[in-house]
């Protein structure tokens, strides 16, 4: 116990003393250049980048520069990011993007976003958005992206070690990495498919439940590590959560059967008269369901990042290392509550996943 | 607002990863963990229920062998008795033999007193006859020894006769 308390006030020094740094270096930058704005900061960490910013000041510090991968009318073009973050730093009105240089000529970067420039190389706003600009399709390989790649990977890396203790090994009593994870594939097939989708049923949904878990939870848990390979906000990105919750809605509407279907067509027990408002109900609930399952994971991780790094801005808002004793010490306790959210929602999503597939598979008992 | 909006690149690369990850998973990690983890769950159980069956069985089997323990000790206690009885039996019969050897014995050794006695007497007799034949002729020598006792004698033996 003495230790412990010992390991956590050395750990609250150093964090101390590590975003009083920052601190110093923010305020430096800042008396040069302009107010340090609280809310850009969060949403520019928070959203998506074409680089992986790893120390120093926004522009001209230490970053990753991703490959950017864009589908335009000519064909695909690729170059690294650098050539946008490097290009010419223009300045229209309010807004101010960057401007491609070498292979990435003819391109600019407003707010992450990048669009074709006219044949003036321009780009045109109205009301602080891109117009009359034509927007690729970008395919780029974002911190997001690479987060996923990582991510991923971790988890098919664990998951692989774990099964070839298994094969090695057979059926035995599990030793190391298959130590740590098979109660937790237990508890996803036991408790999670076993207990919401029918008994004869629930095998063929397994690996997606499993699948999810781990992936939600690894990538939850890189999320909340401050610096590479870490700090992407991945699960907390609507286009991500809108693809899991996606794939729930598929396997539900796939493997719906007909008692199911009947419940949303023809709701027993229901008058005649009512069918025209219960039908459009039923329809509808069909979307809520995912749309609340892409809408949870999202809005609690991306709110877990924000509150983190709301707390650690009241450094940089006071301009005063000192408050560090205060926001350290709230954002180390957030930090340890999002520990316990990064495992509860990756149960949530396949919990509630395995509970409307179960819904959706069960047999009618009248 | 582009914080709630899905953006198509990270949507493509996301359902392109989660998919093979999906796949791959499936292929090389649930199948042999799911299959050995479940495989060893069933032996698990097989082993309870075979251990549970064996239990049954020597609960069974102690039962019968108290069974057999009990006949055992029934029988042995039959046959003790019976011994004893046939023990019994043969120390009566052995005695009632026993006795009636004696009784022989007694009897026989009886016998040949009497018949010894008999034979004693007989030969006591021929001796006391002879004795008193001696003695007789003793007597009747010196009786007959002068003529008044002749007389006497004579006389005498003829009272004698006629009392007889």
């Amino acid at each position: 116990m003495k230790k412990a308390l010992t390991y956590f006030i050395i750990a609250l020094v150093f964090s101390v003393t590590s975003f009083a740094v920052m601190a110093n270096d923010h305020k430096e930058e800042s008396q040069e250049e302009k107010e340090f704005d609280v809310s850009e900061m969060i949403m520019h960490h928070v959203k998506d980048a074409h680089e992986w910013h790893l120390w120093g000041p926004e522009h001209g510090g230490t970053s990753i520069y991703l490959p950017v991968i864009l589908k335009t009318d000519e064909g695909i073009e690729t170059f690294s990011s650098s050539h946008l973050y490097h290009g010419e730093l223009v300045h229209i009105g309010e807004n101010h993007y960057y401007k491609g240089t070498g292979p990435a000529e003819g391109f600019a970067m407003f707010h992450e976003k990048i669009y074709e420039l006219d044949e003036h190389g321009m780009l045109h706003f109205e009301d602080g958005h891109v117009h009359g600009n034509v927007k690729p399709m970008d395919f780029s390989i974002t911190k997001n992206v690479t987060s996923l790649f990582i991510g991923s990977f971790l988890v098919f890396i664990l998951m692989f070690s774990c099964a070839r203790f298994y094969k090695k090994n057979g059926a035995v009593a599990p030793r190391g990495i298959a130590k740590f994870l098979e109660p937790l594939i237990l508890f996803v097939q036991d408790d999670i498919a076993k207990a919401n989708i029918n008994e004869k049923k629930y095998k063929k949904f397994v690996p997606f439940l499993l699948t999810v878990f781990f992936f939600i939870w690894i990538n939850n848990l890189l999320g909340l590590i401050p610096i590479f390979p870490g700090s992407a906000n991945l699960t907390g990105n609507i286009s991500v959560t809108f693809f899991l919750a996606c794939l729930t809605l598929i396997i539900i509407l796939v493997n719906g059967n007909k008692n199911y279907w009947g419940h949303i067509f023809a709701p027993p027990g229901v008058p005649k008269a009512l069918l025209p408002i219960m039908i459009p109900i039923e329809i509808v609930g069909i979307f809520t369901k995912p749309f609340a399952l892409m809408i949870r994971l999202f809005a609690n991780i991306t709110a877990g990042h924000i509150i983190i790094l709301a707390l650690i801005s009241i450094i940089f808002i006071n301009k005063n290392v000192a408050w560090g004793a205060l926001s350290v010490p709230m954002a180390l306790f957030i930090s340890v509550l999002e520990l316990l959210v990064a495992a509860l929602q990756a149960y949530l999503f396949a919990m509630l996943s395995a509970l409307f597939i179960g819904a959706a598979v069960e047999e009618a008992h009248h | 607002m582009d914080l709630v909006l899905p953006d198509f690149g990270l949507l493509f690369w996301t359902g392109l990863v989660f998919c093979s990850l999906l796949f791959l998973l499936a292929k090389f990690a649930w199948k042999p963990i799911l299959s050995a983890v479940n495989e060893r769950g069933n032996s698990i159980a097989e082993a309870l229920e075979l251990a549970e069956k064996t239990r049954e069985e020597m609960k069974t089997l102690k039962a019968e062998n108290d069974q057999i323990l009990k006949v055992a000790k029934a029988e042995r206690d039959e046959i003790l008795k019976d011994a004893k009885q046939t023990s019994n039996a043969m120390i009566e019969s052995a005695k009632e033999k026993s006795k009636e050897e004696a009784q022989k014995i007694v009897d026989a050794a009886r016998d040949s007193i009497r018949s010894e006695k008999a034979a004693a007497m007989a030969e006591l007799k021929t001796h006391v006859a002879a004795i008193s034949l001696e003695i007789a002729e003793k007597v009747v020598r010196t009786e007959l020894s002068s003529d008044e006792k002749q007389k006497a004698l004579a006389s005498n033996l003829a009272s004698d006769i006629n009392m007889n």
